[in-house]
């Protein structure tokens, strides 16, 4: 089953390729991985979309906290959150497919951040699930770059991960 | 005053009572060295090979409750240590490598013996440090210790670059160290200890399995404790050998690929299994599924988490340090009213000792034309009264020690279990007679692993390090030779010996005593003399039967009940039972 893993982590160097070093030596898998620091600069926030079974996602939980520099996990999975992901798409267009490409966008809740005579680029945010669907919806042959940020996860209400 | 960053790093060892360090020089630690040449607290063991610095360091930690510590340069000095962070971080060994790096502005333009040293290490430390800045010396090497010792032990790696090392701050050495995002686990959960003396009682077949974290804990006695109060029987891994004492009659042996026909089936046939400080390796419960075919409640106390349902299920987890945790598991035990039920117990050990006998115990068949590989350790048992320090390397050997030398006492069998490092038996002893100076050291190898790490017969005699070399030369890789013969058509590939150098000689260009021994009538003789040598590193060299195997013996992939025994009498076959 897909997990979002979300963990606050010391901003130091190397820390990123604890994590990342952890996935591939024990063979897990990771779907999207994205990091930044947060509101307090010494703590970077990593969200981790990743797949196993109830055993897998156990052991990663585990040996995610026991990584020195991690001081937080939660498995955003197990409780109510939210989930978003940011994506530009550039795509070519006719005369005849613009109006179609811009009432799309619209439907998706994007908005054209960039265009000239034969490209246009789109900005969107939603669930990954939702850019898929934009992305199927578009005639592929169009598309010409796409550039994901991997998905967010934060806690709905009181859910929360702070140290 | 201020002090240089090397000053500063050997300070730091002096205030947390470091007696050894163990280490080879080069350019990236010179002025770690030269500070370590104008102070006389901390001690150097100058190695012949990096690999066996760390080797050293370990074995000095296993043997007492200290931290290791290794001092090894950049590049090529820090790979080749590699190997013994590696083996350390297997088995959970408390260790701090200091490691020389490449001045600071030079990291990244690929310089003169640089390597990325925290990266090469990240998958086998606890947890590593490159220092960017003078100041941070002494609060990372405090950290290190810390971070060694505590929770869960492992080997930290602070990787210091040269110009850091030669640039001058205050030293101050931080009382305490705190860090925000590792907080270890003492006590475990009352409750759930609580859950498992019910389950302990209510028990019909239990079983208790003890691993190296009874050691490393110091919970031996807890553990001695539990087994006595219990009356159940008990198992040690060959990491924890010693834990429990393996002369009482509690004792079953050690379980797994190479554990007697007893602890195999008590381990498959329990109905209650308590796991103290072990984590049901492949080698120790075979294959998975098969283990899971026989129901069984899992009670498992561990301070890491993530040992605990890693392979099996476990019904009760109990995370906490094992020594606190037996502690209130016995005194909830000894507060209540409720002992074991007798009869249930009586039964249970009635089908163990049917085991016993039908799986033989350990029993081999001795010859008095050739030398038995066991009977050389029952020889080495019995010279040295059950209570040398034995260290080994890797292979069958190794198997033979641990089920023939027959510990009483934790800390006293010290092998690389987890990784299988050979060349680790000598330089391990090292540190073992080190920080044991009166004590009777023995380093049971083989000819294979012996020459993983031969150089450091030269350490030895420098350092003047008495160790009792048992080699059970069978002029083949006899561990890799004894799986070609079952599973690959006695095709021997690459496992005969050839060339073998003259031992006793090579012990005498070294320095030390080397002694041939040919006819088992002189294996005691032999030891005898050895061993009242004190201040000789004696090498014995022992012609031992080639084609003796290991049993009894689960093969890979298979489950403990499959346990194949010796085909030669006096055993019975496992269909009869």
């Amino acid at each position: 089953m897909r997990h979002i893993i979300s963990l606050l982590m010391e901003n130091e160097a190397g820390a990123l390729s604890r994590v990342a070093g952890l996935f591939s030596a024990r063979g897990y898998n990771i779907e999207s991985l994205t990091v930044a620091p947060t509101e307090d600069p010494t703590l970077s926030r990593m969200t981790i979309v990743t797949s196993g079974s109830d055993a897998v996602i156990e052991q990663i939980n585990k040996q995610l906290n026991k990584l020195i520099d991690v001081a937080a996990v939660l498995d955003l999975s197990e409780g109510e959150h939210l989930e978003r992901e940011l994506m530009l798409v550039k795509v070519s267009f006719s005369g005849a497919t613009q109006d179609k490409l811009k009432r799309l966008a619209e439907i998706f809740q994007g908005r054209v951040i960039d265009e000239t005579e034969s490209t246009c680029t789109i900005e969107l945010t939603d669930t990954c699930a939702k850019l898929d669907s934009f992305l199927q919806a578009i005639e592929s042959g169009a598309i010409l770059e796409t550039v994901r940020t991997g998905a967010l996860g934060i806690g709905r209400g009181n859910r929360i991960l702070k140290l | 005053m201020e002090l240089t960053g090397a000053e500063i790093a050997i300070r730091c060892l002096q205030e947390e009572g470091v007696e050894y360090i163990f280490g080879y020089p080069g350019g990236a630690v010179l002025h770690i060295y030269d500070a370590l040449f104008q102070q006389e607290k901390v001690k150097h063991i100058l190695v012949r090979h990096e690999q066996a610095a760390l080797h050293a360091a370990d074995g000095y930690a296993r043997s007492s409750d200290q931290v290791g510590v290794a001092l090894v340069t950049s590049g090529p000095g820090l790979t080749n240590a590699v190997t013994g962070i590696a083996t350390a971080y297997m088995d959970s060994i408390p260790m701090v490598v200091i490691s020389g790096q490449v001045p600071s502005y030079a990291i990244g333009e690929d310089a003169f013996q640089e390597v990325d040293s925290v990266g090469i290490t990240r998958p086998c430390v606890k947890h590593n440090f490159l220092i960017k800045d003078v100041k941070d010396i002494a609060p990372t090497i405090k950290k290190a210790f810390y971070l060694a010792k505590s929770g869960r032990p492992g080997p930290v790696l602070v990787d210091i670059p040269k110009d850091i090392s030669n640039q001058k701050t205050e030293f101050v050495y931080p009382n305490q160290v705190s860090i925000r995002s590792y907080k270890p686990i003492g006590k475990g959960d009352s409750t759930q200890i609580k859950r498992a003396a019910q389950i302990l009682l209510e028990a019909k077949r239990p079983m208790i399995y003890s691993g190296g974290g009874a050691i490393l804990s110091g919970a031996a006695t807890q553990l001695t404790e539990l087994v006595h109060w219990l009356g159940f029987p008990c198992t040690n891994t060959l990491m924890g050998l010693g834990a429990y004492p393996a002369t009482d009659k509690l004792f079953v042996g050690m379980p797994g690929m190479h554990g007697t026909y007893e602890a195999c089936m008590a381990m498959q046939h329990c109905d209650v299994l308590i796991a103290v400080g072990a984590r049901f390796d492949d080698r120790v419960i075979g294959n998975v599924e098969h283990f899971a075919q026989v129901p069984r409640k899992i009670i498992h106390i561990d301070i890491d988490p993530s040992s605990i349902a890693k392979r099996v299920k476990v019904d009760v987890p109990v995370v906490g340090d094992l020594k606190l945790v037996l502690d209130e598991l016995l005194s909830v035990l000894r507060g209540g009213k409720q002992k074991p039920n007798a009869q249930n117990l009586a039964e249970w050990w009635k089908q163990i000792d049917a085991w016993r006998v039908k799986g033989g115990g350990l029993r081999y068949k001795n010859s008095s034309e050739i030398i038995k590989p066991q009977f050389v350790i029952e020889k080495l048992y019995e010279v040295t009264g059950g209570d040398a320090f034995v260290t080994s390397d890797v292979g069958q050997h190794q198997m033979w020690a641990a089920q023939y030398y027959k510990f009483n006492k934790p800390r006293r069998w010290i092998n690389s279990g987890g990784l299988g490092t050979m060349g680790f038996g000598l330089p391990a002893a090292m540190g073992v007679q080190l920080i044991n100076p009166d004590a009777t050291v023995a380093c049971v190898t083989g000819e294979g692993s012996i020459q993983m790490n031969i150089q450091e017969l030269s350490t030895c005699k420098q350092f003047h390090l008495p160790i009792k070399v048992v080699s059970l030369n069978n002029r083949y890789l006899g561990m890799v030779r004894q799986w070609q013969e079952f599973f690959h058509g006695n095709r021997y590939a690459e496992s005969y010996m050839d060339a073998l150098p003259d031992f006793v000689k090579l012990a005498e260009a070294y320095g030390h005593v080397g002694i041939r021994i040919d006819n088992p009538a002189d294996v005691e003789p032999a030891l005898k003399e050895a061993f009242s040598r004190k201040n000789d590193l004696v090498f014995m060299d022992f012609q031992t039967d080639p084609t003796e195997n290991v049993f009894p013996m689960v093969p890979g992939g298979k489950g403990l009940s499959e346990v194949i025994l010796d085909p030669n009498p006096p055993h019975p076959h496992v269909e009869d039972l």
